[in-house]
């Protein structure tokens, strides 16, 4: 994992010291909401509908046990007891008071952590694989340049005031987990006829009011180029994208209505005159940092055959386990999504619990995904059954990964002060319904994402089954959609026609799981099912 | 003419009004000239050896276009003044110092205080940009290179 | 009637304007007819509260009720933790804020 050395340290509290400052003159009312407004979401701090929500960055999804038994303490210490892991791969806090705010930023800071961009118009927390450095697909682990690209994007002079928020994503694998292209800069690292690695740039993908899947605008950027190039799509975006309208803000607009060979060929101007500039990190950089990633030290002599034992053990094992690239090892994801449950929350202890296992099984280190569940990445085969007791022990053995009860959610209007309609109940109506192994194992891989407005945190254009809330009238009403994916494979969903009730929408969904089951061919996934049938047979049973 | 608040250079300040860019590419042979939001920083570059003061309006806190107007114009080789005019704020100004600007025409003045410790505070940074501030990847790399 | 409501600038707390200072409780709310805005003018000033707006509202049998979705359960809390509610011990509470 990446440690902060004395300049990074130095930026982390130099922010602390100045949010303080900040939120005094604030306090004193020496500077106006309207002013602070910037300044407080540039610190990851929003007002929503009870309180202040704190989202704090967890760059790239990776946290040290120490670092997540912190967030545990912050939970009890200046929340309510819990935190939600979100689609960001970030946690936040829904219960915060400004005047203490400082105080947690300081308290982030004591083990390399901070809050800084996760909210505001500004480059964010940069996402990659949640299986980056462990997954046996990889050409090689997208952190360092996630990293790289954490450390020029941290406080960038002319990137502070952009049209709109700004979303990375970096993935090292064929295999996309990080929903790369829906993202305002995907990278994938790829290697070239010469062998050589470099990035593969999609720019202007986004979910949102306007989904879009992001075209590809170069296709190999040295590794030596990495920041001179992103500069260059960031200065034309903030140059030209537009401020007149902020639903038509995102770069996705301004790639969209430029052309992306437009928007490329400006890119391309702007990089050839950077490149005289001389603001690239050296691949001393680089290295220095991957060095930080190197591999932890494997057992060699680790036994490979997964263990045997208990059903319900081995039912997780299937569901929740993934391939590593080391012999005697897997990756073991936490599901955060256990019947009827809130998605993506975790309570203090229960955090806690995963710093502790993190430490204990997994070389001290963990991951939140985008889906909000967490990964012990390196975890010895021969320890799963341990693992598993203890995750029982804790309330955190559901065995359902990519099932439809692993479902993303939103906090929605329970929480959130942009929502329409509530996201978490629908989740836990739909989750309950489905609770039954049997009957989740013969729907098998099916990513629910439900989204409580149209700003789509919760996802849905990329679900297999999308849900989005909306107000009708004063009262909920939610719309589904078909046919979404996140993957390499990157589609958006169809919506299938007059949106449902609360109720109503909990029986389309069983509906429309029958019409798969019915027509599934062989090893068909309800996504292969979809393509193939089409949204007629679905349509006609919810509809009648 | 706007009168700066805070002025970060030595030479005196031109004592003309700066013009619109419009009239000046159009043929004016004045030595300040001002950008609005959204102008096209780039048509300077080829008057920039007669150029002493560039304002660059900021119409809203939250449009940081001028950022890249004024990175786009010391990039070039623009050594004259370059002024930040309009909706300027004290915790904008160390941002604003790296980009290039080092004169500030704030319309609603800046508490001087504040102002002094807004500047001060960064001492490192990450990126290279107009200030000529090394980042902290080149001191990291400073016995190496 | 039409009541005064905002976030507290310190704490974040939802508050209502109860005639004379702000009050956590949405029962306490005053009918402030259109006085709203010069109230909220005065207030904002004051900067105590933030993002303060007027909202209608009808006085029922369960107290003050909010005509909007969205400001019933600002009033009560979220509808999934009623734990965390102003009303924890109410198991109806969340089914009557819909």
């Amino acid at each position: 994992m990446y440690q902060y050395d004395q300049y990074d340290q130095a930026m982390v509290d130099t922010r602390v010291a100045e949010f303080r400052d900040q939120t005094a003159r604030r306090l004193d009312g020496r500077i106006s909401e309207e002013a602070f407004r910037p300044l407080r979401l540039m610190n990851g701090l929003y007002l929503q509908l009870h309180a202040y929500m704190l989202r704090v960055a967890i760059p790239y999804g990776t946290l040290s046990g120490a670092q997540m038994r912190l967030l545990g303490d912050i939970a009890d210490k200046y929340d309510r007891g819990y935190g939600h892991f979100t689609t960001r791969q970030n946690i936040q806090y829904n219960w915060i008071k400004l005047s203490e705010a400082p105080d947690i930023l300081a308290d982030l800071a004591t083990v390399e952590m901070h809050a800084i961009q996760t909210s505001g118009n500004c480059i964010r927390n940069i996402s990659a694989d949640q299986y980056a450095g462990a997954a046996a697909d990889e050409i090689t682990d997208p952190r360092p340049y996630a990293e790289l690209l954490r450390q020029w994007s941290s406080f960038h002079p002319e990137f502070c005031a952009l049209p709109r928020k700004f979303k990375f994503a970096v993935i090292g694998s064929e295999t996309d987990r990080a929903a790369m292209r829906l993202h305002d800069i995907g990278i994938q690292i790829v290697r070239n006829a010469a062998g050589e690695l470099g990035c593969a740039f999609y720019v202007g993908g986004g979910m949102g009011r306007t989904p879009m899947i992001a075209p590809l605008i170069n296709a190999f950027v040295p590794l030596d180029q990495l920041i001179t190039y992103s500069e260059a799509c960031l200065r034309v975006y903030n140059r030209y994208g537009r401020r007149d309208n902020k639903y038509k803000a995102r770069i996705k607009i301004l790639v969209h209505e430029l052309g992306k060979d437009e928007y490329t060929r400006q890119v391309e101007a702007e990089f050839a005159h950077l490149l005289t500039q001389n603001i690239e990190p050296p691949l001393a950089e680089f290295a220095r940092i991957k060095a930080f990633f190197a591999d932890p030290a494997f057992d060699p002599a680790a036994p490979d055959a997964m263990p045997n034992g208990d059903p319900a053990f081995l039912r997780w094992v299937k569901a929740n386990t993934a391939a590593h690239k080391a012999r005697g090892y897997a990756i073991a994801v936490i599901s955060l999504k256990p019947a009827g449950g809130i998605p993506g929350d975790a309570s203090a202890d229960q955090i806690r619990t995963m710093a502790d296992l993190a430490r204990d099984y997994s070389f001290d280190e963990a991951r939140v995904t985008h889906t909000q569940n967490i990964v012990l990445p390196h975890v010895r085969k021969a320890d799963l059954f341990a693992l598993w007791q203890k995750l029982v022990d804790a309330d955190l053995a559901t065995a359902n990964l990519d099932s439809i009860g692993d479902i993303i959610a939103c906090p929605g209007l329970d929480y959130c002060s942009l929502a329409n309609a509530r996201s978490i109940p629908v989740a836990q109506r739909i989750s309950e319904k489905f609770a039954a192994p049997v009957r989740q194992d013969a729907i098998g891989e099916l990513k629910l994402k439900i989204s409580g407005c149209i700003n789509a945190c919760g996802h849905h254009h990329a679900g297999h089954i999308g849900i989005l809330g909306v107000d009708r009238k004063g009262v909920e009403n939610y719309q589904l959609s078909l046919g979404g994916s996140e993957g390499a494979d990157c589609s958006l969903g169809t919506i299938t026609g007059p949106g449902f009730s609360e109720d109503g929408i909990v029986t389309a969904v069983e509906q429309v799981t029958e019409v798969y089951l019915a027509q599934k061919q062989g090893e068909e996934r309800f996504l292969d099912t979809y393509r193939r049938i089409g949204m007629a047979p679905f349509k006609e049973a919810i509809y009648g | 003419m706007v009168e700066p608040q805070l002025r970060f250079r030595d030479d005196a300040p031109v004592d003309s009004p700066a013009i619109g860019l419009a009239d000046f590419t159009a043929g004016s042979n004045v030595a300040a000239v001002r950008i609005e939001a959204g102008e096209d920083a780039r048509l300077l570059l080829p008057h920039l050896a007669s150029l002493r003061l560039v304002e660059i309006v900021f119409p809203a806190f939250t449009d940081g276009r001028g950022m890249s107007a004024a990175r786009v114009l010391r990039e070039a080789g623009y050594a004259g003044e370059l002024r930040a005019v309009g909706a300027v704020l004290v915790d904008q100004l160390a941002a604003m110092r790296r980009c290039g600007f080092d004169a500030f025409a704030p319309a609603k003045p800046l508490d001087a205080k504040d102002a002094e410790a807004a500047l001060a505070r960064w001492g490192i940074v990450y990126q290279s940009a107009a200030d000529g501030v090394r980042p902290i990847w080149a001191l990291r790399h400073a016995a190496a290179g | 009637m039409n009541i005064l409501t905002g976030n507290d600038l310190k704490s974040g707390a939802v508050v209502w304007w109860d005639g004379g200072a702000w009050s956590h409780d949405v029962n306490a709310a005053a009918d402030v007819g259109s006085d709203g805005d010069a109230i909220n003018a005065r207030e904002e000033a004051a900067q105590r509260v933030v993002s303060a707006y007027i909202i209608a509202a009808d006085a029922g049998p369960h107290g003050i009720r909010p005509a909007h979705i969205k400001d019933r359960i600002r009033a009560l809390g979220p509808t999934v933790r009623l734990d965390l509610t102003l009303q924890p011990g109410d198991a109806d509470a969340a089914t009557r804020v819909i």
